[in-house]
């Protein structure tokens, strides 16, 4: 157990990315907007939503590969671009780019030759537990073994926040276990932030502990996953014909804050709902939600918006 | 050593899945006091699980008095792990009613599934004050 995953669980750790206010406009069109974020350290967060949601935006900006049009953001307290900030992350793109005619070795003596704190026994052993072969040209590789070398130099860095664009959509299902058990393995050693963007919500639950829904270029929700588990249930209840309402959109027990999904039948009544407090309806069962339940349940309902204390960290800190 | 696993569809956390695991090994037996559980580390590469989850899980057997960390050992199953009591534990006398109420449910032509449902409601309404996770 490191004291970084104990500080995470106790809410009091530093921000490893901290965003206020910040956006970004290509040409007319905004990509980011009013973005205002505090992830805390030592996490591993889940940035989800669809195509064009704003997420591979939001990671450039963080990376400084794009310069904000408005607000700020910083990592670990440097601002985002600046040789502070940059020696504290790394970064692997979407397309796993790699150098099409080098060899894997070139590869890892580029990354060895460029990055000061370059672990190159540990890159090496990696590779060989997955048996890449070193002297073989990167464009001779599989997807899968593209990705495992790219995701190894980003790693090897030792940075202090890793962020990982889409890190797995390209795969197949068990190349996509492998990357993600290697970059658990690595936060288990190294106790680094780890932000990964993806538009598929599957299996987020075991790898995610804080969860930040993107759409339309805003943030919708963001949240420690036990914090959003909490907070959520799904609903199951009397329909329409038992509570007599005409449209059967009226009737909410008490203790619900807002309404993500509803489907109701003359029946039965079930919402995917946003509780304020315990739902002591006799005739409403509440049942526990996943995170996937919630990530989908948002994506669905673009309207709703939770950020749950989203500065809290900055809050404790000027407390102390 | 205990192997674990997760069941990504059965909407309980995956940390609380973990402690689960760790009580029913005791309580079957699979575990016993001093046995050693995987590290962190361990445990993250066997099943590819966020290392914050694991270390809540072992926060979470330490405080319901299943395992003891030992500064630089590692955890162990404790000494007297409240769940190895086991089924011995539960008076008998509540398996007993439990036994003559389904005995009644058959009796007035409930399916199998059907005394689950009354049973499972009844439990869900009993319980519901404490907590819905």
């Amino acid at each position: 157990m490191t004291a970084t995953a104990d500080q995470a669980a106790a809410g009091q750790s530093a921000a490893a990315v901290e965003s206020s206010g910040l956006g970004k406009r290509y040409g007319r069109t905004w990509a980011l907007r009013d973005c205002t974020l505090s992830l805390p350290e030592g996490r591993v967060v889940a940035l989800i939503g669809p195509n064009g949601a704003g997420k591979t935006t939001f990671l450039s900006l963080v990376m400084g590969l794009a310069e904000a049009t408005e607000g700020t953001v910083l990592v670990d307290g440097h601002p985002a671009g600046g040789p502070g900030a940059l020696a504290r992350v790394a970064f692997m793109g979407q397309d796993h780019p790699l150098y099409k005619r080098f060899t894997v070795a070139d590869h890892l003596r580029m990354g060895y030759e460029l990055n000061a704190g370059f672990d190159l026994p540990w890159a090496r052993a990696r590779l060989a537990d997955l048996d890449i072969p070193l002297r073989r040209p990167a464009g001779r590789l599989s997807g899968g073994q593209q990705a495992q070398v790219a995701l190894t130099l980003a790693l090897a860095k030792r940075a202090r926040v890793i962020l990982l664009d889409e890190p797995v959509a390209s795969l197949d299902p068990i190349a996509r276990r492998e990357v993600m058990t290697v970059l658990m393995t690595r936060v288990a050693e190294t106790g680094a932030t780890v932000v990964f963007s993806s538009h598929v919500v599957a299996e987020l639950e075991r790898v995610c502990d804080y969860l930040v829904v993107m759409s339309r270029t805003q943030v919708q929700l963001a949240g420690a996953t036990d914090d959003l588990i909490a907070a959520h249930a799904r609903l199951i209840g009397p329909g329409r014909a038992a509570t007599g309402a005409a449209g059967g959109d009226g009737d909410v027990p008490a203790g619900v804050a807002a309404v993500l999904e509803r489907s109701a039948s003359d029946a039965q009544t079930v919402l995917l709902a946003r509780l304020s407090g315990p739902v002591a309806d006799p005739r409403w069962e509440a049942r526990p939600v996943t995170v996937e339940d919630i990530a989908l349940g948002y994506m669905a309902a673009p309207g709703e918006r939770y950020q749950p204390s989203p500065r809290l960290s900055v809050v404790s800190g000027s407390q102390s | 050593m205990i192997a674990f696993y997760l069941e990504p569809d059965s909407g309980v956390p995956a940390y609380l899945q973990l402690v689960r695991q760790v009580e029913h090994a005791i309580r079957l037996g699979r575990l016993r006091a001093g046995d050693q559980l995987p590290s962190v580390r361990d445990v993250v590469a066997m099943i590819g699980i966020n290392p914050n989850t694991v270390a809540k899980a072992y926060r979470e057997m330490e405080s319901r008095h299943l395992v003891d960390t030992r500064q630089g050992r590692g955890t162990f199953v404790a000494d007297l792990a409240p769940a190895a009591a086991g089924p011995a534990a539960i008076p008998a006398a509540l398996a007993r009613d439990l036994a003559e109420w389904i005995a009644r449910a058959r009796a007035a032509g409930l399916a199998r599934d059907d005394a689950a449902a009354v049973f499972d409601q009844e439990l869900r309404a009993a319980y519901r004050n404490e907590g819905i996770a």
